[in-house]
């Protein structure tokens, strides 16, 4: 049995109990918890990070330790950030397929 | 093992103008061979900005840059390899009245030539370019003028002439050359090349060459310092210069910003070069007030490579002042990629026919030899590559 | 006289033990680490919020993590720490440095570089994939954010990281539906004797690879042609086992990579000579027993100059910073400069054992075909660099990447560099170490354009 297309992707094993920090992935509210890094925040809820620029793909990351720098995403602000490295904060709003910025 | 080669004539520098050399009189019917001391194309013909512009070049090379304008039209099907060049027209921006009157003397000179340049006002520029930052008063553009990747055009050239049957041997630095009874005899290690023609196409290094043969000529390394972005949608739909030529940028059809900033750090001898980190920020800086949107993007990657530059930053081309059959083609002090393609033919006019049509005399290495050179020295107006 | 400034790259095993002897000689060394905690990527912390026993995340390994965790902070002042920082260039005694998006610049004396190890990478069908991960991902994954990257996870590799994640996701509760290795069972059973000289990290692979028999899911040695497959995402992930017959298991993630290798941009920047190692079939920093490198100034530590795992860079950092010392004309103990080598030359026999028992799977580089991605960040394919070597003449990966831009993306050739140079000999018909090592180039990683003053 295979995942649903849009199912996330990552799968939290380990619960925290605590406050929930509150962000948004292409406009969609989403919920993360403190010690979330971006890239775990977002792949909780979708299967992509970020379209790839060269084909009619999407990334997900790869290296997890801010080597292969795959995992770059668009924030609604303008901001570039590497999800891998980068914690969610309240308030993030996390642009996938929202369009192209500039 | 000692090799011998006897050629018709021996190119020493495998860049674009030698390697276009190698193919033109290849195509004239000489026997010929390159000699690089890296790879064929690899030093400044594949490591500059890309631009293919006539626009703000001193006004004794638009000759040569207009006809090389031409070849670049066809020269991909030439080559059979994909430049990605792009016409996508050079814009030269004015950051006040006075950069906007040079502009326009510059364009009553140019159309002497024959090159039109479109004069915009601040509101053209404005509605043309919208993302640029409100410093710019006005412009001017050359539609014609464009971009190309600098690292595939020497090696296609130079794989071209292996094809007509030139013999191209990289990793080969010349030693010595000295005239003999019948030409010349060139020495690269093991290698020695017999010809009755030598092209001196050898960039930082055409100076010490031309001093061999008694002649003259002040090069001095040139390490434009250039950085790159990721790829980012794209939106900056010119190839783009100021006046003073402290920022200048372009990006690719796969969506990366090139931008300059100042000058690297480069030891020819040894073939190093350093992109350096104060030129570089420096350089970032200078961008990013003329181009606010690229606030959030990211350099990827920097470099440098060594070019040779003369003191009145145009090139030396053409025949040597004391050795016959000797043919100059160096200096081209940080703008020689346009120019490239046409340098083979001129060159290969000036060995088959001893002259070319198109006007060289100021390029002559003779201008060198004037008691007091140095002061005579033009002021630097243009330094974008 | 001031003391000399000693700046350190990284904060992991071998970058805090330096720091640690550089501190207790009295000198007040710097030390620079990308991550916003110490410990590495080997003990990588969890961010604060996701902490967890150290025994869930460490496992036998706990204690090591929890002394190597507690170095900077015991040392306090003594060292001067600047975490979330990257080092992006060395040039002349300087480093270029960017913190929380400001640029800055350190100046020093002597330099150790401790910048650890990523996985290595080689391409097959589908790797580019969301939900394919390298081994060393799926860890942190795991380790540091307490998630799965799938619900149904493979494991694919070489090596002995390959069992021991494993069994940290079926011990946290993740379904691990397969988990292969490359290497035929055969070459690790031949190097056995070798690895009983380290007995207790041998016994643990035993032990992990007992521990993952005992559950469900696939186990092979020996498999071949990997691919994953799928529709925008990971489906299922497809192998050729040492039967010669074509297996599948569905699943929505893939966790792969083949060894390490080591993260050596900054002393190539710094000017160390480069020497090839023909058992790892990797360019590493020349580098002594002490650390010492080609360069007077610079001094490497750790996996970063060429690997060696997690208790050896404790001994190089350690060591490194003794030799730092020797040549700054400080004193240091005899016996223990002795003691640590001595102990540095047995772990280097262990890791040649270890090498060995997992060779380089040359047969994945091999079938790797002309539509494959090579370079993941610019999109290039294996045939684009095939045509490179056969028709344009390209020699070695530079040139390669002058033509391709293979290597010449976001992450400058960390990921592809290695299978790119495989290829290209490969194609050449000549040894791997004739088909050059890519050039590194400041940054290192990506720096902003826009980048206030730190």
């Amino acid at each position: 049995m295979t995942a649903a297309p849009n199912a996330p992707l990552f799968h939290r094993l380990v619960d925290r109990s605590g406050p929930t920090i509150p962000f948004t992935i292409d406009g969609v509210p989403a919920v993360a918890q403190p010690g979330d890094l971006l890239m775990t925040a977002i792949l909780l809820n979708r299967p992509a990070l970020r379209p790839f620029e060269f084909a009619d793909a999407h990334r997900a990351g790869f290296c997890f330790m801010a080597a292969c720098q795959d995992c770059w995403v668009n924030l609604a602000d303008g901001r570039r950030v590497r999800a891998c490295t980068t914690p969610v904060e309240n308030g993030m709003a996390v642009v996938i397929d929202g369009g192209a910025r500039v | 093992m000692s090799e011998k080669l006897a050629v018709d004539a021996c190119v020493v520098g495998g860049g674009i103008a030698g390697c276009a050399a190698a193919v033109a009189l290849r195509k004239a019917g000489m026997t010929v061979a390159v000699l690089d001391r890296g790879a064929c194309g690899a030093g400044a013909s594949g490591v500059n900005f890309g631009g293919v512009r006539q626009q703000g070049r001193n006004l004794h090379e638009l000759p040569l840059a207009r006809r090389s304008r031409r070849i670049w039209d066809t020269l991909a099907a030439t080559l059979e390899q994909d430049l990605e060049f792009d016409v996508s027209g050079h814009i030269k921006l004015a950051r006040s009245e006075a950069d906007m009157a040079e502009l326009e003397q510059y364009a009553r000179d140019a159309r002497e030539y024959g090159l039109e340049l479109q004069m915009l006002g601040a509101n053209r520029v404005r509605s043309e370019i919208p993302w640029l930052g409100d410093k710019v008063v006005g412009a001017s553009l050359s539609p014609e003028d464009g971009q190309a990747n600098p690292r595939v055009v020497g090696p296609a050239f130079a794989r071209l002439a292996r094809r007509l049957g030139a013999e191209v041997r990289e990793h080969r630095r010349v030693t010595a050359a000295r005239r003999t009874e019948r030409g010349f005899a060139v020495e690269a290690g093991d290698l020695t090349v017999e010809s009755a023609w030598l092209v001196n196409s050898a960039g930082v290094f055409g100076g010490t060459l031309a001093s061999w043969f008694g002649e003259h000529a002040p090069v001095e390394p040139l390490m434009p310092n250039m950085l790159v972005t990721e790829p980012l949608p794209y939106f900056v739909s010119r190839s783009i210069g100021v006046c003073g030529g402290d920022v200048y940028l372009r990006q690719t059809g796969r969506g990366n910003v090139i931008f300059g900033g100042g000058r690297g750090w480069g030891d020819a001898e040894i073939a190093r070069s350093r992109p350096l980190t104060d030129q570089s920020l420096g350089g970032m800086q200078r961008t990013l007030d003329l181009v606010p949107a690229l606030t959030s993007a990211q350099v990827i990657r920097s470099w440098t490579g060594i070019d040779g530059q003369t003191p009145d930053r145009i090139p030396v081309i053409g025949h040597s002042s004391t050795t016959p059959q000797l043919v100059h083609a160096f200096g081209f002090s940080g703008h020689g990629f346009q120019l490239g393609p046409v340098m083979g033919e001129i060159i290969a006019e000036l060995v088959t026919q001893g002259r070319t049509p198109t006007p060289i005399e100021p390029f002559a290495i003779e201008r060198f030899a004037a008691e007091g050179f140095a002061a005579q020295t033009a002021e630097l107006t243009h330094t974008e590559h | 006289m001031s003391d000399p400034v000693v700046a350190i790259v990284g904060a992991g095993p071998a970058g805090v033990r330096a720091a640690e002897a550089l501190a207790q000689a009295g000198l007040r060394p710097i030390v620079f680490d990308e991550a916003q905690r110490a410990g590495g990527q080997i003990y990588r912390q969890p961010p604060p919020g996701a902490e967890r026993p150290g025994e869930d995340l460490y496992g036998f390994e706990a204690g090591k993590a929890k002394s190597v965790h507690a170095v900077l902070s015991d040392l306090g002042e003594r060292v001067v720490y600047r975490p979330r920082t990257l080092v992006w260039n060395v040039y002349e005694q300087r480093l270029d440095t960017l913190t929380d998006g400001g640029y800055g610049e350190q100046a020093f004396d002597r330099l150790v570089l401790a910048t650890g190890a990523m996985d290595r990478v080689i391409p097959f069908p589908g790797w580019t994939l969301p939900g394919v991960f390298t081994l060393g991902g799926a860890q942190i994954a795991l380790k540091a954010q307490g998630v799965s990257i799938g619900r149904r996870v493979a494991f694919v590799g070489a090596g002995p990281l390959l069992p021991l994640i494993a069994h940290q996701y079926a011990k946290a509760g993740a379904e691990v539906v397969a988990v292969l290795d490359v290497t035929p069972f055969s070459a690790r059973a031949r190097q056995a004797a070798g690895l009983l000289a380290q007995p207790a990290t041998f016994a643990k692979g035993l032990y992990y690879t007992a521990r993952n028999a005992l559950r469900g899911g696939t186990r092979a040695s020996g498999v071949r042609k990997l691919r994953v497959e799928g529709d925008g995402r990971v489906e299922a992930l497809v192998w050729t086992g040492a039967d010669g017959r074509e297996h599948r298991v569905a699943c929505d993630a893939v966790g792969a990579s083949f060894g390490l290798r080591s993260e050596s941009q900054l002393a190539d920047l710094a000017g160390c000579r480069f020497a090839f190692d023909p058992v790892t079939r990797q360019w590493a920093p020349e580098r002594t027993t002490a650390g010492r490198s080609s360069r007077p100034e610079v001094y490497l530590a750790g996996d970063g100059a060429g690997i060696g795992g997690a208790d050896v860079a404790e001994l190089q950092g350690r060591r490194a910073a003794l030799a730092v010392l020797e040549d700054i004309g400080r004193a240091v103990d005899a016996s223990e400069v002795a003691r640590l080598d001595a102990a540095l030359a047995r772990q280097a026999r262990f890791r040649d054992a270890l090498e060995a028992a997992y060779p380089y799977p040359d047969h994945l580089v091999a079938s790797i075909a002309d539509d494959e991605i090579l370079c993941r960040c610019e999109g290039v394919t294996a045939g684009a660099l095939r045509d490179a070597v056969r028709e344009k003449g390209a020699t070695e990966v530079n040139r390669v990447k002058a033509f391709t831009r293979i290597g010449m993306g976001r992450c400058q050739g960390r990921v592809c560099g290695h299978a790119a140079a495989e290829l290209v000999a490969l194609e050449r018909g000549c040894p791997v170490s004739e088909a050059g090592r890519l050039r590194g180039q400041p940054p290192v990683k990506p720096i902003p354009v826009a980048g206030g003053a730190a």
